[in-house]
């Protein structure tokens, strides 16, 4: 006991540690399964989730051979990605089969958004600056946050570093320089500042050059096993040149903690193409640039009320180029802004009793250089109620989100407007989550949720000339999950801890925006509220931490996913090749995860694989849209050591050690064997 | 107590990773695919053999596949390309376009992969390839092809424009032997006394359309008229007269799609149809169309299955599927029309991602059967001795 006092003392002291929101204890606790286990019994009763999340951090990050966040978060269960491939291609990520789009993506604490599409790539998000990624269904079951938090189906929250300060050294700086295959050059800086116990700072630049080309092989055999065809190409027009800068201010008053911080990012990339007969390379190019300013502020004010303000602004600009001569020219450039405040109120009530309520408000707004744009601006108003109450070994939490949004545009034809037109919307959507830990002295919890939400149609949705549909509704999602979570820890013998999860799930996607053919020509769609999709799914989670003889460190983890996410939208499409009730497109039934550490003295040694079973790249599940299964086994080892002052830190990485030539979208090869090398210097 | 848990642990590791194991196993590598034969319906003898269909495939989907109806088996073969070209890597392609007979080949013209496949008609052996970047449509006459292309030289000022062409292909050496230049990405063309008529679409210049048709002399193989017809022509078919049925897809807004019937003896637009048209047959002197029209009111399509007498210059038929089966077509893609019985052909691309349909109508307009086909079901070659083989 008096150890974890001591240990929890030492934490409020270091800077940063307290800087971590209020689940740094539930963290702390998964980041010490593998080094201080005997603290974790007593770190319990902190955790305030109904339902925690599944979590990668700090070590665990670097370990898993992983450049982007993307890269990363296909190491969660119940998660699948969509990857076009290479250092530049769009990775984008689908919890739960519901579609991409609603998922929320939180980068320190406020969502980022993107209204025009409704994607985020998470490939371009690296995981230099990235100290935490977590994964929530639903929402993250914690009621004191904004009222946006509540707005997904499933959310990912990316946690930036924190400083943290080492005895009373007042600065870190940090050199990784990065490289590899796909002639990656990857050097980032990193300084952390501390100007007070209380306050400190940090900048963060990365710069990614990649020419992104790689070797790819298609080859097809007959059923007698003979090569009918066989061929090996150069994947081109994949490269990527970027700038990253954060820069961010961290304070910790008493009884509260504020930050506020900048994004800045800034690329150019080549977007590579499907690979189709004949056409081995492409020329369309991409150009982002992202900026956000935000900040936070939080402080507990009485006993019983805490207040937390939050406020961003982004402007996002992207430039789309197809200069092939051959193919319609496109040279279309989009501008989006948001500007986006927060109240967050959480009032308590009774000792197991809170409530919390908070408002939002949001407007985005997005321009474009498309023939006849209607220039959209929306509005959007969200208020959150929400009540969390502990009783004997129960928790729970319910919410209540209202949401109002306005949308403004006005149709024109060339530079003449011919209409103005205001649509508005509103919902209640709610959610419940409880928990039960049945035996007192056994860390088993039971649990469930349910939650209905929607998603709004996107800008392209809406308006994007020609394809857009003003008159589209919002998406809806339900979610039914029932679970258990079970972990112990050991203070002596080789195992030192153990944790399992097990879900089960059923989720509904009904009016589900989908593209429509329409009229007369080649090629043009109409968004349209018609789908309808059914998920059953498992996931099953396992980590297993050993401390051997010797001092070595041994865990491993296991994520394994089941799902039958099936089409629903036309009860009339039963014939042979149908799409009623076929797995929907590029869902796997079986999917998952396995990691492997070693650690012994200054030497880390990582294996990972992932899986991803068979699939269809359309509900018409016949072999003519048939994907194979892919897996690939990445491997690292990293020697930590010390140059006088300068701790230094060499990885070397091997992925997709077999070589498999796999697609993840049909006709997007992916890279084979692939390598890295990593160098790390603190000073 | 640990050191039994532990064994439990590693008992729970080891299965998880024996599952992960067994689910692994489970890739194999891509076989080519076996042609999908199915019985559809009793053998019929006539001097039509049977037809190729010619699946488009979603762009970006490589999956243009060419289909091949037997009349004389009853049987329906899908995805027969492949087996019989196992050596060419990526199939067929991207974006199936146009198919057509001429002599002993069969040419497809796959529009996203930027080439003409020539096939033998009878083998569905490849026997060349002919390279045009956006290729669009197929025309034969006189020993020669003639492809539209869309991949015209630039013209960066004032506005950026790209030209289309023509591209005169001797079928005999597979060569391209002379190219003309037309309007803005001319589609579908035909071949009336002499002269080449180009239906240009300007598709790619929204909102600012062509609105013409290139006539290009075929001895000189230069342009030398342009007709206005309407904005962004797309089909344009002779009749026995030398009448030209051309249609306009309009604007998609205010201008409907239309189709016109341009007299090349007069030089004159005879008659003009406010029907809809996305495909189009012509049979002697009937000219089946399809017209598929989105409303904006009921945010469906509108479907339509005329027919126009080509003599009379008067829509006969305003539905030609009289069983209520068209109920049944999510999106009417193409129509074709069997040379001696009359049957007629209607293709289904449903969602243009999922596997399309072909149903056989009797003449009449009742089903006679219906079977899957590729995805987006789309161009027709008839197959016959002492036919016109298109």
């Amino acid at each position: 006991m008096r150890h974890f006092l001591t240990y929890i003392a030492a934490l409020l002291c270091v800077v940063g540690a307290w800087a971590q929101d209020s689940t740094s204890v539930t963290r702390s606790r998964l980041d010490s399964m593998q080094y201080l286990s005997n603290v974790t019994v007593f770190a319990q009763k902190y955790y305030r989730e109904v339902i925690p999340a599944q979590t990668l951090n700090g070590k665990q990050l670097e370990r898993l051979n992983s450049h982007s966040v993307a890269d990363a978060i296909r190491y969660f269960a119940g998660v699948q990605i969509k990857d076009y491939g290479g250092v530049g291609g769009i990775k984008t990520i689908d919890i739960r089969s519901m579609g991409t789009n609603h998922l929320g993506v939180f980068y320190d604490g406020i969502q980022l958004g993107n209204p025009q599409n409704g994607q985020i790539d998470l490939g371009r998000f690296s995981l230099d600056n990235i100290g935490e990624i977590s994964i929530y269904n639903g929402q993250k079951s914690e009621i004191f946050q904004p009222a946006r938090d509540y707005g997904s189906a499933g959310t990912v929250y990316l946690r930036t570093r924190r400083p943290r300060f080492e005895g009373d050294k007042r600065n870190n700086l940090n050199i990784t320089i990065r490289t590899g295959s796909f002639g990656l050059a990857n050097p980032s800086l990193r300084w952390e500042h501390r100007f007070s116990p209380t306050v400190s700072m940090l900048i963060n630049a990365e710069y990614t050059y990649a020419t992104g080309q790689y070797h790819f092989r298609y080859r097809k055999r007959f059923s007698d096993g003979v090569v009918a065809w066989d061929t090996t190409a150069v994947r081109k027009n994949g490269d990527l040149n970027s700038w990253r800068v954060e820069g961010a201010i961290f304070g910790y008053p008493t009884n509260g903690k504020w930050n506020a911080k900048f994004y800045y990012y800034d690329s150019e990339r080549g977007i590579p193409g499907a690979i189709v007969n004949n056409v081995w390379k492409t020329a369309q190019r991409q150009w982002d640039r992202n900026f956000f300013v935000q900040g936070s502020w939080q402080k507990k004010l009485s006993e019983r009320y805490e207040m937390m303000l939050n406020g961003k602004y982004a402007r996002d600009y992207m430039r789309y180029l197809n200069p092939d001569t051959t193919l319609m020219y496109i040279d279309n450039t989009f501008h989006q802004d948001e500007i986006y405040v927060s109240s967050a109120n959480k009032f308590n009530i009774m000792p197991d009793w809170d409530v919390n309520i908070s408002v939002d408000y949001k407007w985005n707004h997005l321009n474009s250089n498309l023939v006849n744009f209607v220039y959209p601006i929306r509005h959007t108003v969200l208020a959150a109620l929400a009540t969390a109450r502990t009783w004997w070994r129960f928790k729970g939490q319910a919410s209540l989100l209202y949401t109002f949004v306005n949308d403004r545009y006005s149709s024109r034809f060339g530079e003449q407007v011919i209409e103005h037109h205001s649509k508005k919307f509103n919902q209640f959507t709610p959610a419940v989550f409880l928990s039960f830990q049945p035996f007192e002295h056994h860390d088993l919890n039971l649990r469930a949720f349910y939650k209905r939400i929607f998603r709004m149609p996107t800008f392209n949705d809406l308006y994007y000339t020609d394809i857009g549909n003003a008159r589209l509704q919002p998406e809806y999602a339900t979610q039914w999950n029932v679970g258990l979570m079970y972990q112990r820890y050991y203070n002596t013998g080789y195992l030192s801890g153990m944790k399992f999860t097990a879900d089960a799930y059923y989720n509904t996607v009904r009016d589900k925006i989908i593209a429509v053919p329409k009229g007369t020509g080649q090629y043009r769609w109409m968004m349209m509220n018609i789908g309808k999709v059914k998920i059953v799914g498992i996931d099953i989670t396992a980590r297993l931490a050993f401390k051997l003889p010797h001092g070595i460190v041994l865990d491993g983890g296991l994520n394994y996913t089941f799902q039958k996410a099936r089409d629903y939208t036309n009860p009339a499409d039963t014939l042979d090749g149908g799409t009623y009730k076929g797995q929907i497109a590029y869902i796997p039934w079986h999917s998952g995860s396995a990691t492997l550490h070693v650690a012994w003295r200054s030497i880390d040694f990582n294996y990972s694989c992932i899986y991803v079973g068979e699939r269809y790249h359309n509900s018409a599940n016949i072999l003519a849209n048939h994907e194979e299964p892919w897996y690939t086994h990445d491997l690292s080892a990293s020697y930590s050591f010390a140059m006088g002052a300068v701790k230094a830190k060499v990885t070397g990485e091997l992925n997709n050690i077999f070589n498999q030539q796999y697609d993840v979208i049909q006709n997007y090869p992916m890279p084979g064997r692939n390598f890295r090398i990593i160098l790390k210097l603190d000073l | 107590m640990t050191i039994k848990t532990s064994h439990i642990s590693h008992n729970i590791i080891a299965t998880l990773f024996a599952l992960l194991v067994v689910l692994a196993g489970c890739r194999e590598e891509q076989l080519i695919f076996i042609p999908e034969e199915v019985e559809i319906t009793t053998p019929q003898f006539t001097d039509v053999q049977g037809f190729y269909l010619l699946n488009e495939g979603n762009m970006g989907s490589n999956k243009a596949t060419l289909d091949y109806y037997n009349f004389r088996t009853g049987r329906y073969s899908r995805n027969i390309f492949a087996m019989a070209n196992p050596s060419v890597p990526k199939e067929m392609g991207d974006v199936g376009n146009d198919l057509g007979i001429y002599g002993s080949k069969l040419y497809a013209v796959i529009n996203c992969s930027n080439k003409i496949d020539v096939i033998d008609k009878k083998t569905v052996k490849k026997i060349g390839q002919i390279d045009i970047p956006n290729c669009r449509f197929i025309k034969f006459y006189g020993g020669y092809a003639y492809v539209t292309s869309y991949a015209g030289p630039v013209v960066i000022t004032p506005d950026y424009k790209q030209r289309g062409y023509v591209a005169k292909i001797d079928t005999a050496t597979l060569q391209v032997v002379d190219t003309c230049l037309v309007g803005y990405q001319p589609d579908e063309l035909d071949i009336v006394n002499g002269k080449i008529y180009v239906a240009n679409s300007g598709g790619y210049m929204v909102p600012n359309y062509e609105n013409t048709i290139s006539v290009i002399d075929i001895d000189s193989f230069t342009e030398v008229d342009r007709i206005e017809i309407e904005i962004n022509l797309q089909c344009c078919k002779a009749d026995p007269r030398g009448v030209l049925w051309i249609s306009s897809r309009g604007d998609y807004y205010e201008n409907q799609s239309r189709l016109f019937a341009y007299d090349t003896r007069h030089n004159r637009l005879v008659k003009t149809f406010d029907t809809s048209v996305s495909s189009m047959w012509m049979d002697g002197d009937s000219l089946f169309v399809i017209g598929v029209q989105f409303s904006y009111v009921t945010m469906k399509n509108e479907i339509s299955y005329a027919v126009i007498n080509t003599a009379t210059l008067e829509q006969v038929s305003n539905n030609f599927i009289t069983d209520g089966t068209d109920a049944e077509i999510a999106m009417p893609y193409s129509v074709a029309v069997n040379p001696i019985t009359k049957d007629i052909y209607v293709t289904d691309a449903k969602d243009y991602i999922s596997p399309g349909r072909l149903y056989c109508f009797s003449p009449q307009g009742v089903k006679q059967w219906d079977v899957r086909t590729g995805d987006i079901p789309a161009h027709f070659a008839f197959l016959g001795d002492n036919i016109n083989e298109k």
